[in-house]
């Protein structure tokens, strides 16, 4: 019976997706318990270089799809690929971020390889041969736990920063296994013409570790400089609610919410933000979430850890100092 | 150009949730469902594309869901699909996507219609996955943009060029057609269906398909079973931090630091 443990390693021009070490975190917990070995797959090209990192998080065999036909992500030959390296690996369980390419990959190569599935889990564990992997349903209102049977290979995506990264080890090296590109015509009916940036040197909300969040209450762009100010002495990414999107104050790309995006900081703070059910959708697995608010009965205040009833006018100016004194001693 | 968008009923976002007492699912008695709104964004592109080019013939939907899912058609219908199909058996109803997608693409290869485009929401608002269309386009062995934000088909039908959202960034890409989008909010919005549209909509033909009709669906994807489902794990007892705006600012970062070490 397989019993290893796959971790896909995401990666753009080299650089591996922070959320991977915690995949390999939930691996190493995952293969003590099935008693396999923790395993990663690269596709890329000019990445050979990365199996160090890897093998220091504790994989002990890396495949390696390294061609330039993988030079950028392109969901069909990326399919083929990491299909090509579960029929190398036959592992038990295929683990993945949450993220665009996670949501993509993971659903197109669990259709081909009859997988059970399960995309954006907070909570993956095994139970026997099966795995069960909790997920959040019906914007974040139920939290639902399936049952993935060990008959057939369990793949699970994870979303970014519920669990910690593992910790590299010096020295570790892994076992290398080249995965060949076998391509067909139809594979490359799609290709990347090009990669803009978003965020224009800022983070993005989906990877930074705090985000300051403005609502309607914001009333204009210029006056959101107060919101993005705090997250800048924080080093964290702006947010806003859809309402503060819709009116042109922040781009889309920085909704946050049901329609926006989903994130998981270790400090999220919601600054004239009324707290609807669609905007908590997208922040409530934060681990920290402070609201400042005007109204005291703002549904914000029923998620929220710190809350501050007060102009965030007045407050987040302050706040900003505040958190300049502190960091800059 | 023939488009099929992808639809389904959820529950509206508004609504409370509550889960049954067994754990075994959720209480749909009394429950508003609607059209997900990122399969709503699917059907307005479908109709713009039809305004703005003069080569689309058919728009139809394709819908999995019991006997309620009608309203999510009609909504589709209203707002100016010209036909739907309809996959109705209780053997299909399950929160498995693949299986979902699986039980559409052997819908969509039964029928007669060749489409040049499939549309699909991002995801769907009750399940937040996203898997069914990506995994539609396998079964079909399409290629598929996902999280599409800009779209320009070629005047000829064959090609399109997409952007994507990605962490941080836009991916432009290329891709011929057929193709299969799912597309983000930002693409399009959504119009209102008016009341004589509505009206109309009754009378469009709606396709049923059951398990007779798809004899290939046994063969599925199974292997996720529902456990359990819970409300999320509460959260603990808001603090609220008093006084003037300097102390307050000053207890707030004091306790970020100290009590929840978040800096
Ligand atoms: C299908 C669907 C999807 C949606 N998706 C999203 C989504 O992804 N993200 C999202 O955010 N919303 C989404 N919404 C919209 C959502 O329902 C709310 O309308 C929206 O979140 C409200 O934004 P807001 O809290 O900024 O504005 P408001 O509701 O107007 O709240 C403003 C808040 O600011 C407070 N305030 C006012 N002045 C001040 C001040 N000076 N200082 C401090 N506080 C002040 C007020 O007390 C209030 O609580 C969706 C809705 C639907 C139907």
């Amino acid at each position: 019976m397989a019993s290893n443990i796959l971790v896909y390693v995401e990666q753009r021009g080299g650089n591996i997706y922070p959320a991977t070490f915690q995949l390999m975190h939930v691996a190493a917990e995952l293969a003590s318990k099935t008693g396999g070995q923790v395993e990663a797959c690269v596709i890329g090209s000019g990445i050979a270089g990365l199996a160090d990192k890897i093998a220091a998080c504790g994989a002990k065999k890396v495949y390696l799809a390294d061609d330039a036909e993988f030079e950028s992500y392109r969901v069909m030959p990326y399919a083929s690929a990491l299909s090509a390296a579960i029929d190398a690996a036959s592992p038990k369980t295929v683990l993945m971020p949450t993220t665009a390419l996670g949501r993509d990959l993971a659903s197109r190569v669990g259709a081909r390889k009859r997988a059970a599935l399960v995309i954006d889990c907070t909570e993956v564990d095994a139970d026997g041969e099966d795995l069960i992997a909790t997920t959040p349903m019906y914007c974040g209102k139920v939290s639902s736990k399936f049952r993935l049977t060990g008959d057939r290979l369990q793949m699970v995506t994870i979303r970014s920063n519920v669990y910690p990264a593992a910790e590299p080890a010096d020295g570790a090296t892994a076992e290398t296994v080249s995965v060949a590109a076998a391509l067909r015509a139809e594979d490359t009916r799609l290709s990347l013409k090009e990669i803009v940036s978003t965020t224009s040197g800022v983070k993005d909300v989906t990877e930074a570790d705090i985000v300051v969040s403005g609502g309607r209450a914001l009333k204009s762009e210029e006056n959101f400089k107060i919101i993005c100010d705090l997250a800048e002495v924080l080093d964290g990414a702006v947010g806003a609610s859809r309402a503060a999107c819709d009116a042109g104050y922040q781009p889309h790309t920085r909704q946050v919410g049901l329609t926006g995006k989903v994130v998981t900081p270790a400090m999220y703070i919601a600054c004239g933000i009324d707290g609807a059910i669609q905007h908590l959708a997208g922040m409530r697995g934060s681990k920290v979430i402070v609201a400042v608010n005007t109204k005291a009965e703002a549904p914000i205040f029923k998620l929220a850890n710190y809350g501050c009833v007060i102009d965030l006018f007045v407050l987040v100016p302050l706040l900003t100092q505040e958190f300049k004194k502190l960091l800059e001693r | 150009m023939n488009i099929l968008t992808v639809i389904k009923q959820v529950p509206d976002s508004n609504a409370a949730i509550k889960v049954k007492g067994d754990a075994s699912g959720i209480e749909t008695a009394g429950l508003k469902q609607v059209c997900d709104p990122f399969d709503e964004f699917g059907v307005e592109l479908a109709i713009q594309l039809r305004e703005k080019r003069g080569d689309v013939e058919d728009i139809a939907v394709i819908c999995l869901g019991g006997d309620k899912a009608s309203e999510a058609m009609r909504t589709a219908l209203a707002m100016g699909a010209d036909r739907a199909i309809h996959i109705n058996d209780p053997k299909f109803e399950s929160m498995n996507e693949l299986f979902a997608a699986y039980t559409i693409a052997e819908a969509i290869k039964k029928d007669e219609q060749n489409y040049d485009l499939i549309v699909c929401g991002k995801y769907n608002i009750d399940l937040d996955s996203g898997a069914v269309g990506p995994a539609l386009a396998e079964f079909l062995d399409w290629p598929h943009v996902g999280a599409v934000t800009g779209l320009e088909i070629a005047d000829d039908g064959k090609s399109f060029t997409a952007r994507r959202r990605i962490e941080g960034a836009e991916e432009i890409v290329e891709c011929t057609l057929p193709a299969l989008l799912t597309i983000e909010k930002g693409l399009v919005e959504p119009r209102y269906p008016s009341l004589p549209n509505l009206m109309k909509a009754k009378k469009k033909p709606v396709q049923v398909l059951t398990s007779a009709e798809l004899p290939g669906v046994e063969a599925s994807t199974a292997g996720t079973h529902l456990d359990s489902m819970t409300p999320p794990p509460p959260r603990p007892e808001c603090k609220m931090i008093e006084g003037e705006p300097e102390e307050m600012a000053r207890e707030l970062v004091r306790l970020l630091r100290e009590e929840a070490k978040v800096v």
